[in-house]
């Protein structure tokens, strides 16, 4: 096999591809710029690490499947620990993402990793209403109800029905987890490939 | 890039300063030991809700005058769930609309439900060995709708005096035809346990859809009320909010904050205004990048200066 044959594989292709654009230094990098020095960059790692256990905990309510938590005292501090994982990974993404906002993260070149961490936020919305609408109890009865007028007047609640505890369960526990993590993974990877956003240059406006 | 065409909301600038030792995987694993360590303490120390759902059942033995009326209003068309339109059924002039766009109408019954057959005559005939019902049944499938009419209004007139004598639906009327002995058997059947059953294998032996006894449950003032007593409804932020004091999806708050203010909370297409208001909240958020203006506003804002006030310090 020649070398230019080699050169023209998708394979060698991606490979370089990657390699040009996400160095093993930029991958796990071990320094940073001297301005990455604020309480509000914990909370993108707060974010991912909250996810994390959200995604162990959702793992754990599955191995007994979805009725279990109601008749375990184990089971249901699982749930707990679900809800509460779920609660500080929403206020640690709200808060990574207006801190993101106020440092106007999406300059240089960032407008595609601002974009992913939006949708990962609006895909998260849907995971934990799913979630709400899944636990078979007086909650999900109320809020699929309820939420039904406002998804139908949309025209998707034919096709995504609330009120369908199979439909919604499986979105919860495969469809939106695994958006969630791919668009998580995106956003981690861009946020590496083009580093942390630089601060503003101070008298750069003057000069547009 | 020249500096002249330097863009301070679009652009960075090339950092020229500084790096300091960052060890990423040892960052990655403290922070994931502290969410695991306050999700526990939260989790010990508050717990979490799950409020026993409500049955036809319950709600049945509970409120049997709520369910009977709830049942008589799928038969005479007036429940919400019969008056719904599409995507439950067709109903003209229903369904809300987002200007000149009709979503829910455009896409049209795709879950049919025809309430007083699913939720009334369907799970009557159902039922076994009662030959007055299935006679009762029989004279109202065989009536005119005229006739049927008449009936319904009858026993809608009646209704409004309504008792439970001994565990029995009593209603005043001679001129309501086979209603009285359909509603008063729907009621026993619904108090017996079998009507949650019978709602919810119109799919066969295994389902998981619950869209019929969730729309029946809906459609009474039973389930509202409990709602009302957790703070659950729409007015009172309930989109948010979960049974006992628990944070809930505190995160919809701007969806529930509409709902609250006209003209959301007045207009017959409330739903579909919320949810387009907050469509376009949310393409504005994902293309700020682009958007000339708005994405100054964190510039003009200044809270940058707070979040790297060391970088603007060490500057000086």
């Amino acid at each position: 096999m020649s070398t230019s044959e080699i050169d023209r594989q998708w394979t060698t292709r991606l490979r370089r591809r990657v390699e040009g654009k996400l160095p093993p230094e930029k991958l796990l990098p071990d320094t940073q710029p001297t301005y990455v020095s604020s309480w509000i960059y914990v909370f993108g790692i707060a974010t991912l690490s909250s996810l994390g256990v959200v995604i162990g905990t959702g793992c754990i309510l599955a191995l007994r499947g979805p009725q279990w938590w109601h008749g375990s005292a184990y089971g249901h501090f699982i749930n707990s620990m679900h809800l509460w994982s779920v609660e500080i990974f929403f206020f640690a993404m709200v808060v990574h993402l207006w801190g993101k906002f106020a440092m106007a993260a999406w300059r240089g070149g960032r407008a595609l990793t601002w974009m992913t961490g939006v949708v990962t936020f609006l895909v998260s919305i849907g995971a934990g209403f799913t979630g709400y609408v899944s636990q078979s109890n007086f909650d999900s009865q109320w809020i699929s109800t309820q939420a039904k007028d406002g998804i139908n007047a949309t025209g998707a609640g034919a096709y995504f029905n609330v009120l369908n505890l199979g439909q919604m369960l499986m979105w919860h526990i495969v469809l939106l987890p695994l958006g969630a993590i791919v668009l998580t993974g995106m956003h981690v990877l861009m946020v590496r490939i083009k580093g942390v956003v630089p601060p503003f240059e101070e008298g750069a406006e003057v000069a547009e | 890039m020249s500096k002249k065409s330097f863009r301070p909301d679009v652009d960075a600038p090339k950092w020229k300063g500084g790096y300091s030792p960052y060890d990423i995987i040892k960052e990655g694993t403290i922070a994931l030991v502290v969410i695991l360590v306050l999700t526990l303490i939260f989790a010990i120390v508050f717990g979490s809700p799950d409020e026993k759902a409500i049955t036809v059942r319950t709600w049945s033995n509970a409120d049997p005058i709520d369910f009977a009326t709830t049942a008589l209003s799928e038969l005479n068309g007036t429940s919400t769930s019969a008056a719904y339109g599409a995507p439950y059924n067709n109903v003209p002039g229903s369904g809300q609309a987002m200007g000149p766009l009709k979503l829910e109408q455009w896409v049209g019954v795709r879950i049919p439900i025809n309430a007083g057959k699913d939720f009334v005559i369907s799970p009557l005939k159902s039922l076994p060995d009662q030959p007055i019902l299935d006679q009762n049944l029989k004279t109202w499938s065989t009536a005119s709708t005229t006739t049927q009419n008449s009936w319904l209004s009858s026993y809608g007139k009646a209704a409004a005096k309504m008792k439970v004598v001994k565990g029995q639906i009593v209603v005043n009327t001679t001129s309501a035809g086979p209603l009285p002995v359909m509603i008063n058997d729907l009621t026993q059947m619904a108090r017996s346990g079998a009507l949650d059953q019978a709602l919810v294998t119109g799919h066969g032996f295994y389902t998981t859809d619950y869209t019929k006894p969730l729309l029946f449950l809906a459609d009474s003032g039973y389930l509202s009320n409990l709602a009302s007593n957790q703070h659950l409804t729409g007015d009172q932020w309930g989109m948010m909010n979960e049974t006992g004091s628990y944070p809930g999806q505190a995160w919809l708050w701007l969806y529930t904050f509409w709902y609250q203010i006209p003209p959301f909370n007045t207009s017959a297409s409330g739903d579909a205004l919320v949810f387009a208001t907050m469509g376009v909240l949310s393409l504005l958020l994902l293309f700020v990048p682009f958007i000339p203006g708005l994405r100054s506003i964190p510039r003009k804002l200044k809270i940058y200066r707070l979040i790297w006030r060391e970088h603007y310090q060490d500057s000086k």
